[in-house]
């Protein structure tokens, strides 16, 4: 065995500390090393987005990110979205309106959005589908998690939005 | 079943958008799934899988995998020579190859070792050496070649199972016609891809406990398994589904992983983690059978059909899985959507070496729902008639018998039919098969498609006559209630439904409630999240169990206030006169006053679906509590220069009975449109049909399945019919609306275009042949010209009930006389 590698990088808003043998992608240094299984993969090959994390504020598939080409940077995980115990808006819509089915890839999904509410807070529906086109989900057929979105994207603008009655009773 | 409630009626909690009880863990990171299991000293396991599609095992050499610094065991086939299946008829896979590999990716040998790495190295230390055998690669190949044979069992040479049944006299029915039709269509084979890879852990404790916790839609059967394959007591095993990431039929076979990390737990003392890579998902399958089909039908001139002969010719690949019960699916529910007077059913599901089909969502009936409904729209145009009301016009009624004696109970299809046409504007768009005055521009083109699915399968996998679902409730004095239950929650939200019912029925607050699940050491057992079966019945057993608590709080509580017991309401976290509301305790005072009088407070709840009227051998498939029914609208645009079809939107109606919780309902609507538009359009399990039978993509990226960007803006209608036999009248919602969207999309790109897709998926390559074909002045369509002969067997004759049968089988000796 190889000996391990130690990095210092600041994660989830506070510093971090970390060895991990260091061959290692940041996603195992995550979930092995440090504990932080929220963050999911689905083939560990940079295909279907579920392993998305933010690094310095950017989406990045961290399956394919070296753990040590995390130090000194910033990493932000979907366990340190919640602001306390406050939820992020967009963990709030999506857990509200069915946004996440078996949940497995929203964390993916959860990230790349934060990511472009920051840098668009107010998205049309085609940016919303550009946006998270490199995350896959199985289980809702997307729409969900678009209404999720824009429901949270309103709020962090601090406007009321309602959803439309359609989306959850379906039409008249 | 009861359906009691509040004593006022009203629905507090059922009917209400709530959000799951699981959704916020989901959305922070705090769902542990199997593969977030972590214990101290885990050992790490990975499986060598055959790169040889059929081949004997000659040798296996492990000697230099031994001595790899960090491998602490390895485990081959002989160790585990008890084969298991998910069905009592196919019990033909073993944890590990014996003598024999079947399909490339068949696992061979394990090792468990200190880290996935070293894990890794010494599998591939591990050398096989094998003596190849003859591959069988496709449907024909298997009817026609029957040595090598794959398996030494089944209905001759490769081929795994033949069925055939005949309601009435369909030479009659055929007689009656005013035109007959025949159709052959093909609907390859697909996968699930649920995003989890799957995983499991095993732990064999110091006083001889194993428990495995692992991503499987059917805990239950997994434990079976386990009980059988490694001769231990069943109840010295615990299985533990973790939630599952997306699940779609794709994790209800007991598999090979799950059995070999518990043997290697038992061997080492250590825990054992198992995760597959995305390239084993592929090889685990059990996905969608790829299907050939033929049918035959008689029709009047107003529609009406006086007789159906349906063909099914379904490639299994390497195992038995699910496939008899598949076989049954393809031939079972042509029948309850348009009355059908006259049916015959004859299907041949083969041994092929690839990885093995099995059930996924909609198991069986997609494929032939795709056949029929494209069919029927060819038959409308034959007749002139429009493709609505060829559909509307002979719809199977409420509380009926089918010709293969399927009780129909609720039936709200005409409704969604009207939703969707109304909806869409069908009557402004779609151009009565008259091409030269079209509504729509040509490449522009609308089809409509309906369907039915089963709420459960009427009987358990295993023939036993115990409920199919039970549900235990435990009320303790502080005023908590926790509900157990053997069923897992795959993400279509079953942990919610339970707690939605419960408090219902108690008048609490659903996030009041613990819900403990899929648990086989503390829950009641739940056959598992498979044929739609979950909310039907685990709701029906939560209904009893809670409706049983209700009744030992309200006797308490009358006595304490004095007041009669039909006074009683439970809403609101409080028991109240409901005459006089502000003559009550709180909940958890009336636990106490129960917990007082009787003792400890529990109850239980079970479920078993009514009886089938059907009794004929095969009878077991198909019969379900209620059904289901969708109408759907596609509307098309096809690129008549590239081939490439873009759905733009989707209507869809779908009778939910009664929505338990419309927010979800809504989920599974859109989530099953999705799936049925990846399935038309792009997704296809293909292999290269050399000796090699290698499958051509097993990733991700290449396996296209539909992104944001190929998504279609989808308009659905809840249709509420409630049906008697569902909690509170609700019926499923997880597979149904999958069903109509194939051939709804395959009659709009005739509409569009002008030509038949009668291949799924409906790919650029084959939409443009089909225009060449229709620029040549031939036969505008793409699709397999004829099906392979079959000497099938006499078939199995029941006379329909309108024909005075009793649903068994005639003897054989009157079928000839």
């Amino acid at each position: 065995m190889t000996d391990k590698a130690r990095i210092k990088f600041n994660l989830n808003g506070e510093p971090a500390e970390v060895a991990f043998a260091p061959h290692k992608t940041l996603l195992e240094v995550l979930r092995e090393d440090l504990g932080l299984t929220g963050t999911k993969h689905g083939c560990e090959l940079g295909e279907c987005g579920t392993c998305t994390i933010l690094v310095d504020g950017r989406a990045v598939l961290s399956c394919l990110m070296l753990g040590l080409d995390a130090e000194g940077h910033d990493v932000k995980t979907v366990e340190g979205m919640a602001d306390g115990a406050e939820l992020h808006p967009l963990q709030d819509t999506f857990a509200n309106l069915g946004a996440a089915q078996c949940g497995y890839c929203s964390p993916g999904f959860l990230l790349v959005a934060e990511e472009l509410l920051k840098k668009n807070p107010r998205p049309t529906r085609d940016e919303i589908k550009e946006a998270l086109s490199g995350n896959l989900c199985r289980c809702t057929g997307y729409i969900k998690i678009y209404e999720a979105v824009e429901l949270a994207a309103a709020r962090m603008r601090g406007e009321e939005m309602q959803l439309p009655e359609e989306a959850v009773y379906g039409l008249k | 079943m009861s359906k009691k409630t509040s004593k006022n009626g009203d629905l507090n909690v059922v009917g209400k958008p709530f959000r799951k009880v699981d959704a916020r863990a989901k959305c922070v990171g705090q769902t542990k799934f199997a593969d977030d299991i972590f214990l101290p000293r885990m050992l790490y396991c990975k499986m060598l899988r055959s790169h040889e599609p059929h081949a004997l095992i000659k040798k296996i050499d492990t000697s230099k995998a031994e001595k790899l610094p960090g491998v602490i065991a390895i485990l081959t086939g002989k160790e585990l020579p008890i084969p298991y299946g998910i069905l009592p008829v196919s019990q033909d896979e073993h944890a590990l190859c014996i003598d024999k590999v079947r399909f490339i990716g068949d696992p061979v040998a394990a090792v468990a070792a200190v880290d996935e790495d070293v894990a890794f190295d010494a599998m591939n230390l591990i050398v096989v050496e094998y003596v190849r055998l003859n591959t069988i690669s496709t449907i024909e190949e298997a009817l026609l070649i029957e040595e090598p044979r794959i398996h030494e069992y089944g209905d001759g040479g490769n081929v795994h199972k033949k069925v055939s049944l005949e309601f009435g006299d369909v030479q009659q029915g055929f007689r009656d016609a005013d035109l007959i039709r025949e159709d052959t269509f093909f609907y390859e084979g697909n996968t699930h891809l649920p995003m989890e890879q799957h995983a499991a852990v095993a732990h064999f404790d110091a006083d001889g406990k194993l428990t495995l916790w692992s991503s499987t839609q059917t805990p239950h059967y997994v434990h079976r398994a386990l009980a059988k394959v490694l001769e231990m007591p069943a109840s010295h095993i615990r299985v533990i589904a973790t939630p599952n990431g997306g699940g779609f039929g794709g994790k209800s076979d007991p598999f090979n992983h799950e059995i070999v990390v518990a043997k290697l737990a038992i061997m080492t003392g250590r825990p054992v983690k198992v995760t597959l890579t995305r390239e084993e998902v592929f090889y685990c399958h059990r996905g969608r059978h790829p299907v050939l089909m033929k049918v035959k039908t008689g029709v009047k001139k107003n529609g009406a059909i006086t007789g159906m002969h349906f063909q099914s010719f379904l490639d299994g690949g390497a195992y038995g899985s699910y496939g008899v019960a598949s076989t049954f699916y393809t031939g079972a529910l042509q029948t309850v959507t348009y009355d059908v007077p006259r049916y015959k059913f004859e299907g041949v599901r083969c041994f092929t070496n690839k990885p093995p089909c099995g059930p996924k969502r909609g198991h069986g009936t997609p494929q032939p729902r795709y056949a029929l409904e494209v069919h029927l729209d060819k038959i409308a145009e034959q007749l002139k008639l429009d493709p609505v009301e060829i559909r509307r016009q002979h719809l199977v009624k409420p509380n009926s018998l089918t010709a293969n004696y399927l009780r129909i109970g609720s039936m709200g299809l005409g409704t969604c039919i009207d939703k969707v046409v109304k909806g869409s504007d069908w009557k402004n768009k779609f151009s009565g098969w008259d091409r030269p005055n079209r509504k729509l521009p040509e490449g522009k083109g609308i089809g409509i498609a309906c369907s039915s699915y089963i709420c459960g399968a009427g009987l358990p996998i295993y023939w036993n006559s115990m409920p199919q679902s039970g549900v235990q409730l435990r009320l303790d004095r502080q005023g908590g209630v926790c509900v157990m239950c053997g069923s897992i929650d795959i993400g279509q939200g079953s942990d919610s439904i339970l707690a939605y019912i419960v408090a219902e029925v108690l008048g609490i607050d659903p996030f009041d409630i613990r819900v403990v699940t899929a648990d086989t050491d503390l829950t009641p057992v739940d056959l598992g999240s498979y044929s739609s079966r979950v909310t039907l019945m685990t709701g029906n057993a939560a209904i009893q169990a809670a409706e049983r608590a209700r009744e030992l709080l309200v006797i308490a509580v009358a006595e304490k206030l004095g007041v009669p017991i039909e006074n009683l309401s439970l809403a609101e976290r409080r028991v109240f006169d409901v005459e006089n509301p502000e003559t009550g305790v709180s909940f958890a005072e009336a636990v106490v006053l129960a917990e007082s009088k009787f003792g400890t407070i529990g109850t239980v709840g079970s479920y078993s679906p009514p009886p089938s009227p059907g009794k004929y051998k095969g009878a077991g498939v198909g019969p379900s509590p209620a059904y289901s029914y969708s109408a759907s609208v596609a509307e098309v645009d096809v690129d008549s220069a590239t081939g490439i079809v873009t759905v733009e939107r989707i209507w869809i109606a779908h009778d939910i009975g009664k929505s338990i919780n419309p927010m979800l309902v809504m989920g599974q609507v859109e989530g099953s449109v999705y799936m049925g538009l990846g399935e038309i359009l792009m997704e296809e399990m293909t292999y290269r049909t050399n000796r090699n039978v290698v499958h051509k993509f097993p990733s991700m990226l290449e396996y296209k399945s539909p992104t944001t960007m190929e998504m279609c803006d989808v308009k659905t209608y809840l249709i509420e019919d409630a049906d008697p036999n569902g909690p509170f009248g609700a019926k499923e919602v997880g597979q149904g609306p999958l069903l109509p969207v194939p051939p709804a999309v395959a009659n709009a790109v005739y509409d569009a275009v002008g030509v038949r897709i009668d291949e799924v998926p409906i790919t650029p390559e084959k939409v443009l042949k089909a225009l060449r074909e229709k620029a040549r002045g031939r036969d505008p369509r793409y699709g397999p010209l004829s099906v392979p002969t079959v000497s099938w067997p006499e078939p199995l004759k029941v006379l329909t009930p309108a024909e005075g049968g009793d649903g068994k089988e005639m003897p054989r000796v009157a079928v000839h006389s």
